[in-house]
């Protein structure tokens, strides 16, 4: 198939051009050897199909990060599966001289180039007049095309020259410099400034504007007040839609997943089969969907933040803040949309262009507390903290919650800051970053924007988190011989059998099922390893199972307790976990071994979705091994010195 | 030697060069050749990073990378 590649500085509209020209038609796949993603777009012009490739936005083709690689790889062998055949250079009509540096670079290799300019419309706004004329006389072998994507004019003309032929040039790899050749580099760079100067004074004229929207607006942007202040209102915005908008999606989606469910397993012969597709695949799938909701919304909005400039502005004020602790003002939005949920947060780290800096930023993501905490902490809280007024004016309940949210900002902020001192060979921290002039959003950005970051999620890590639900299913269903059936058994069915004694009948076959499976003899084993944090077996059992999801710890307890319909009444198993007693017949959820679990569920990573999201983002499962390890080890250290501290 | 690290607030200035470092290829890529015209346009809370035109956009960048660059 016809290769074209797509080539731009970043913010010339590229990602724009590239949506208009391929609509929906992306697939999303891998550059060998980096962490960068290919995103390819197929296109059918009068017949040919043709392959078109978005590269990273690079300033020149000579990488000067990891991530920008690619391109010099590619351009630079002609035998790489993805070299092009032609080239299509997107340009910034408000910047030409700046933009025209990477043009001549890829033009001089002897690539059929198109020049695109771009944006013609926010360059005439601002007094400038472009002459192609003078363009194409410096550029004899360069189509050159007028475009504006966000209204899509020139996209026919560019369409056409698409499909066209090829026309043989002289090939010229040799001007290209090698990739550690940084003298070479900075000689040629300036050699092509020179030239370009001489272009631009020809080919642009510029007639003089007032003071630009933007200019006004950033007085008040990045004041040193409200700005902070603005954008701490933006994000309260931000996680109140996402919180109460996504919740009645995802109610549908549960609601959705169990009547599913129900309704075939009462439909479907009874066993192991039917067991595998009601409790394991389509609770699986359920797992996954709920998440759909959270991902949308939030990436909904980082698209129009992203889209209308602000988010440079973000960056630009929260750099200074982050420095410190080996991170930068890129992280500050993935970190905080962590709180909502970390599966957005992690995949939201791609516009942190250093390596070193993203990789630090998905490890402590899952420290920072996300929704799915909340059950159990509220669970937990009203269990062993009593609902009393301090300080005159604070309730007790809702202080010891801020304090988990705060000792997840806080171990995140120190987490990064030990893995800053475990690099070795410190990669080059650089910001510069362009700060864009403020545009309304273009919505088919927004919305293909959502529809990837969905599409990826479902896909590539949809498949591991379904994998991991059936083998928790399969080890809470099974149990060693025919013990679950036999313990099972001894239980008196009701002589009456009304719907509560049914009901409780069930739950506690339920319960002893559960006790007597793997996952009930895994929770007996780890004991000797969770006693010292106050736990017992049943609370192991949980923590296993609340591997799935952090929420499912509730639903284990209550499962565990045999107290059925949580969700209709939590104070009914709020009671029932209040009467425990241990052997010696003191309680077994005392404000120590609460207190333990709510610092456990703070640190520890139970969430297989975004074990499944950080394997996707850094391809490789080294890195979601690693982050198991050292919040396992945060989670039980601190687990046990709460534990000891508070009996 | 001025850096435009130092440069006040909207003062143009015009750049002589960048101080050898790793950086100087990267910066040179992004349109600050020796004869440019800068101009701080505003300063992030902190008065670090700062945000310069340089003649036709502008890049923000951190007093540590505006150090490196020469200015008259």
């Amino acid at each position: 198939m016809k290769k074209i590649a797509l080539f731009g500085n970043p913010n010339t509209g590229k990602s724009s051009l590239f949506n208009r020209l391929t609509g929906l038609r992306q697939h999303v796949g891998n550059f060998p050897g980096v962490t960068v993603d290919k995103h390819s777009g197929f296109l059918n012009i009068s017949g040919k199909e043709i392959e078109l490739i978005d590269f990273p936005g690079t300033y020149s083709i000579y990488p000067r990060s990891k991530d920008e690689e690619v391109v010099y790889n590619v351009i630079s062998n002609p035998q790489d599966a993805n070299f092009p055949e032609k080239a299509i250079v997107v340009l910034d009509s408000t910047n030409l001289e700046r933009n025209l540096l990477l043009f001549t670079q890829i033009y001089d290799l002897g690539f059929n180039t198109a020049l695109v300019l771009n944006m013609t419309d926010v360059a005439s706004r601002n007094g400038f007049e472009i002459h192609i004329s003078a363009l194409q006389e410096a550029f004899p072998d360069a189509k050159i095309i007028r475009t504006n994507a966000r209204i899509g004019t020139g996209l026919s003309e560019l369409k056409a020259w698409m499909a066209e032929e090829s026309v043989p040039r002289e090939t010229r790899q040799q001007t290209l410099k090698a990739k550690n050749d940084l003298e070479g580099q900075i000689a040629d760079t300036n050699t092509r400034f020179d030239h370009i100067k001489k272009i631009v004074s020809q080919a642009v004229s510029k007639k003089p504007t007032e003071a630009n929207f933007s200019s006004k607006l950033d007085k008040w942007l990045v004041h040193p007040v409200l700005g902070y202040l603005i954008f701490l209102v933006l994000l309260l915005v931000i996680f109140q839609t996402v919180f109460t908008l996504a919740s009645y999606p995802m109610d549908w989606i549960d609601l959705g997943t169990s009547s599913l469910a129900s309704w075939l397993g009462t439909i479907m012969p009874e066993g192991v089969f039917t067991s595998l597709i009601v409790d394991g695949v389509i609770p699986g799938i359920g797992g996954v969907l709920i998440f759909i909701p959270q991902i949308a919304l939030l990436f909904f909005m980082l698209a129009i933040l992203e889209e209308t400039g602000y988010m440079a502005r973000v960056v630009f004020i929260t750099d200074k803040l982050m420095r410190p602790f080996g991170l930068n003002g890129k992280s500050v939005v993935p970190l905080l949309s962590s709180a909502a949920c970390a599966i957005p947060g992690i995949m939201a780290t791609r516009t942190i262009s250093s390596w070193q800096e993203r990789l630090t930023t998905i490890l402590v993501a899952p420290l920072i507390s996300c929704s799915a905490r909340l059950p159990v902490y509220t669970l937990l809280i009203a269990l062993v903290i009593p609902s009393k007024i301090v300080f005159g004016f604070l309730n007790l309940q809702g202080l010891v919650l801020f304090a988990l949210y705060l000792l997840g900002i806080i171990s995140a902020l120190l987490v990064a800051w030990v893995i800053k001192q475990f690099f070795k060979k410190k990669e080059l921290s650089v910001f510069l970053l362009e700060m864009p002039a403020y545009k309304t959003p273009r919505w088919g950005n927004v919305g293909i924007e959502v529809f990837e970051k969905v599409k990826i999620f479902v896909f590539d890590a949809g498949k591991i988190i379904l994998a991991i639900s059936i083998i928790l299913w399969a080890l809470a269903s099974f149990g060693p011989g025919n013990d679950m059936e036999h313990y099972a058994g001894k239980i008196q069915a009701p002589k009456v059998q009304t719907e509560k004694a049914m009901a409780d009948y069930e739950s506690q076959v339920a319960s002893i099922k559960l006790e007597h499976s793997y996952m009930g003899h895994m929770g007996k084993f780890i004991e000797p390893v969770i006693k010292p944090l106050g736990y017992d077996w049943k609370m192991g059992i949980s923590l296993l199972t609340s591997f799935a999801a952090r929420e499912v710890f509730v639903g284990s307890l209550a499962t565990i307790y045999s107290v059925h319909e949580v969700d209709d009444d939590p104070k009914q198993l709020i009671d029932k976990l209040k009467a425990q007693k241990r052997d010696d017949g003191t309680p077994t959820y005392t404000l120590a071994s609460g207190l333990s679990l709510l610092v456990f569920y703070v640190f520890a990573m139970q969430c297989m979705a975004t074990l499944a999201v950080v394997k996707r983002e850094t391809k490789s499962w080294k890195w979601p091994i690693i982050q198991v390890g050292y919040m396992g080890v945060l989670a039980y250290l601190g687990a046990y010195i709460t534990f000891i501290l508070f009996s | 030697m001025k850096k435009l690290a130092q440069l006040p607030l909207h003062q143009k200035a015009r750049v002589l060069g960048i101080s050898e470092s790793e950086l100087k290829p990267k910066l040179l890529e992004m349109g600050l050749y020796p004869g440019k015209e800068v101009e701080v346009l505003f300063k992030a809370p902190f008065g670090d990073p700062i945000a310069v035109d340089i003649s036709g956009y502008t890049l923000s960048m951190r007093l540590s990378e505006a150090n490196l660059i020469e200015v008259e």
